[in-house]
């Protein structure tokens, strides 16, 4: 019998030899490589559109009102995400799950209205056909729209599990990634709806 | 170990969050995958020294086929074979036991990198026998011709080989994010920085370079799979696109991907110099540092694979400067390697043979760069054989030679057992004097204006004289050599973790603290959780009666 076999908890896990909590730790890395996806496609966007000078008149067909309305959707379903991170770090799993499912109900106004916009754009024949500024559009933004759809469930997960008082401090780490989305969210507006 | 007991064989070996397990489980497909990728180097080899032919276990080659193959063992060789074996597998296997802690940080996680890992060479194998064949554009997949079933005529292979692509991106990322906050977190007591074995901080530094870079290239993946699928331009210049920003996306990760397969190789060879040296590791806090600029230049030589490419003038001068700067912190590496074993009482076990000869023959693959990299002789020796000799000196001492120096290194630790040393020099030999006669005379052939990635040198008369035609039958005749010796070891291997002579936990007299754990290592690794009170490298310190001071022991 070895003591190693004893450790109920792994002890790996149990170490903080940065004084940094692991799973923060693993997230910021998880960002880092997000960033750099994002970072890719934007960079590429920003490319062709300064050869495109003719994209800014594609651009102006973007429903401007619907992004700036989703933009300030997101702030707000990220201001929850901070309201329930501050619950949970008082111990009050209950809120924090409150909090946390009003984000997702942000998200599911976000996704909505994407929709709409989506299928009035799509019936008024600008379809990721149309030009490269729209294959970009969908490519970008349907990017974004998965992330926004993974953050929800696992959102949603947290948000039971905190209900119950279980793991409370991933409710901080899932509010991160969130912002980290609302954040993306905040280059790909200008860049495709604004900027023209 | 009653826990570890407990669990059904499933659990155990396959669905195992056990770092060991999973790392033996990278290794295994990495050397499986190792023989097909080899095997596809056989058949298109032997159609360029006897085309037409049939070819034995095989038939014979069309095209289309001829260009599937190349590509898939170029793909397989990097993403199925070094990529598993020197970071995945060896990465974690010893990265836990070299901290001095039972297991990664996020074992679930783990095991999920590998199944992702698991399913993504199941795609590339399947992806070479749907209908319309394996993807033929090249490991670097260049559009157009990866962009269109009009042109490739892989309706299937190409996006099936992109999809496979992309998920063994995603395994690495996983595991690389695991490895990164493992070594940054759950290092023993005591472990400082300049406490790390090199050979984890060349996995931390080489995890660290593919995740900065290959992000932009999953972006482009996107994108290529979309003009695949949905028939989008992202690539397409009739429409707005441009061929062009593939290359640059492919680069800017292809050109740091050397490096993140090179940097674990030589941690590798510093771990194993030093031990059969009996010398400290010369220059470690150098040796870390240079790996770090290595790393950050990496990402500034891209554009030198696009000298033909219609690159500006003044751009290819800057790519050529900074392409030659970066030989400078490689270089440095290897002097330091040779520091160490100068003086050293050198034991010329199996693993060091593989060692010294991965400087040897990785020096041949640096310094043919040198061409390669100054933008002036790129030109007249672009794609052509010139360049495939050149990176096969760089990517077989990486993947081959190092791997063969971890593996028979590591073997003891992982089964507890010795191979066979005189086996272990015959496979040794039989290996490294074909590999030189199967590249060298392709050195010759590239200066010879053979352009690669052709079916057949029939057609063009000036390439089919009666010499070249000798010198492509040499490196078939030797290819077929060296595989066969391949045998050997793998028998070696068999019969060694079966009956090979028992070895004790520290049959090297090494120092780091995989060494203290048993061997093999059960679950949990450590009897008693290690603290480290010293360096990795103290071998042969004055006025000890040992010649080697293991990390975990105190003074
Ligand atoms: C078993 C010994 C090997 C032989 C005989 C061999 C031979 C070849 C040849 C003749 C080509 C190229 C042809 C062409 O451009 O037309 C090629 C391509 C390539 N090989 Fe190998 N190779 C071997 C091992 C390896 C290893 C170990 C690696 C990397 C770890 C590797 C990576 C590549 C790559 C990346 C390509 C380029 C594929 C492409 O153009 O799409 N090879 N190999
Ligand atoms: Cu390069």
């Amino acid at each position: 019998m070895t003591r190693a076999a004893e450790f109920h908890v792994p002890l790996a896990t149990r170490r903080s030899a940065t004084g940094i909590p692991t799973g923060r730790l693993a997230l910021w890395w998880v960002l880092a490589s997000e960033i750099v996806i994002f970072g890719g496609l934007l960079a590429s966007y920003v490319m062709f559109r300064l050869h495109h000078p003719h994209w800014a008149e594609e651009a102006s067909h973007t429903n401007v009102w619907a992004g700036g309305f989703n933009t300030f959707v997101l702030l707000t379903s990220s201001l929850f995400a901070v309201l329930g991170h501050q619950a949970a770090e008082h111990g009050d799993g209950t809120r924090a799950a409150r909090f946390l499912k009003l984000t997702v109900l942000g998200g599911l106004v976000f996704l909505g209205v994407k929709t709409v916009e989506w299928s009035g754009e799509i019936s008024h024949g600008f379809t990721i056909y149309r030009d490269l500024f729209w294959t970009f559009y969908y490519t970008a933004t349907g990017l974004h729209g998965l992330h926004v759809i993974a953050g929800m469930i696992v959102l949603w997960l947290v948000a039971r599990d905190a209900g119950r008082g279980k793991n409370l401090h991933r409710v901080e780490l899932i509010g991160i990634y969130w912002h980290f989305v609302d954040a993306v969210w905040i280059f790909l507006f200008p860049l495709f709806y604004i900027a023209r | 170990m009653a826990e570890a007991d407990a669990q059904s064989f499933w659990s155990r070996y396959l669905f195992s969050t056990d770092h060991k397990i999973i790392g033996l489980q990278y290794l295994f497909t990495g050397m499986f995958m190792g023989l097909v990728g080899a095997f596809l180097a056989y058949v298109f080899r032997m159609q360029l020294a006897f085309p037409g032919a049939h070819v034995p276990l095989y038939g014979v080659v069309t095209p289309l086929q001829y260009n599937a193959l190349v590509t898939n063992h170029g793909a397989i060789m990097i993403f199925w074979v070094a990529m598993p074996i020197l970071i995945a597998g060896l990465g974690n296997y010893l990265i836990p036991l070299m901290l001095g802690c039972d297991d990664m940080v996020f074992p679930r996680l783990n095991r999920l990198s590998y199944q992702i890992f698991f399913l993504s060479a199941v795609l590339i194998l399947v992806s070479l026998f749907v209908p319309g064949g394996g993807f033929g554009g090249a490991w670097t997949a260049y559009p157009p011709l990866s962009a269109s079933a009009q042109y490739n005529h892989t309706p299937w292979g190409a996006p099936l080989w992109l999809i496979a692509v992309a998920l063994e991106f995603v395994a690495f990322l996983l595991g690389g994010i695991n490895f990164i906050t493992t070594v940054m977190n759950a290092r023993a007591p005591g472990m400082g920085p300049l406490q790390i074995p090199i050979f984890v901080w060349m996995v931390v530094i080489a995890s660290v370079v593919f995740m900065a870079s290959v992000g932009p290239l999953v972006a482009g993946a996107i994108m290529l799979l979309f003009d695949q699928l949905l028939g989008t331009h992202f690539y397409d210049p009739k429409a707005g696109g441009d061929p062009l920003l593939w290359q640059h996306l492919f680069w800017f990760f292809g050109h740091p991907e050397v490096y993140v397969v090179l940097l674990p190789a030589l941690g590798i060879v510093a771990e194993v110099i030093t031990v059969f040296a009996r010398k400290k590791l010369f220059a470690y806090k150098t040796i870390l540092y240079t790996s770090f600029a290595t790393g950050i230049i990496s990402f500034f030589v891209w554009a030198h694979h696009q000298f033909v490419a219609g690159i500006d003038p003044r751009m290819a001068h800057l790519f050529t400067i900074t392409t030659l700067i970066i030989s400078i912190p490689i270089a440095e590496m290897t002097f330091a390697f040779i520091a160490t074993l100068y003086g050293g009482s050198i034991e010329l076990r199996t693993p060091m043979l593989w060692a010294l000869a991965f400087i040897a023959e990785f020096l041949i693959g640096g310094v043919t760069g040198i061409f390669l990299g100054a933008n002036a002789t790129d030109i007249y020796l672009h794609d052509s054989y010139f360049v495939v000799a050149h990176f096969h000196y760089t990517f077989f001492p990486i993947a081959v030679i190092a791997g063969f120096a971890a593996i028979t290194f590591w073997f003891p630790k992982m089964f507890g057992r010795h191979m066979n040393e005189t086996l272990g020099k015959i496979h040794f030999w039989g290996t490294i004097i074909p590999f030189n006669f199967v590249f060298i005379p392709l050195f010759v052939l590239g200066a010879a204006g053979e352009h690669r990635r052709i079916y057949s040198y029939e057609h063009f008369s000036q390439l089919f004289t009666p010499g070249l035609q000798n010198l492509r039958v040499l490196a078939t005749v030797a290819l077929v050599v060296m595989l066969l010796f391949q045998f050997v070891f793998l028998y070696n291997f068999v019969r060694s973790w079966i009956a090979g002579e028992k070895a004790e936990p520290n049959p090297w007299r090494a120092n780091t603290l995989e060494w203290a754990a048993p061997s093999p290592p059960p679950h949990g690794n450590f009897a008693e959780m290690p603290t480290v009170y010293r360096g990795p490298y103290e071998y042969s310190v004055p006025g000890r009666p040992l010649d080697y001071w293991p990390q975990h022991l105190p003074s």
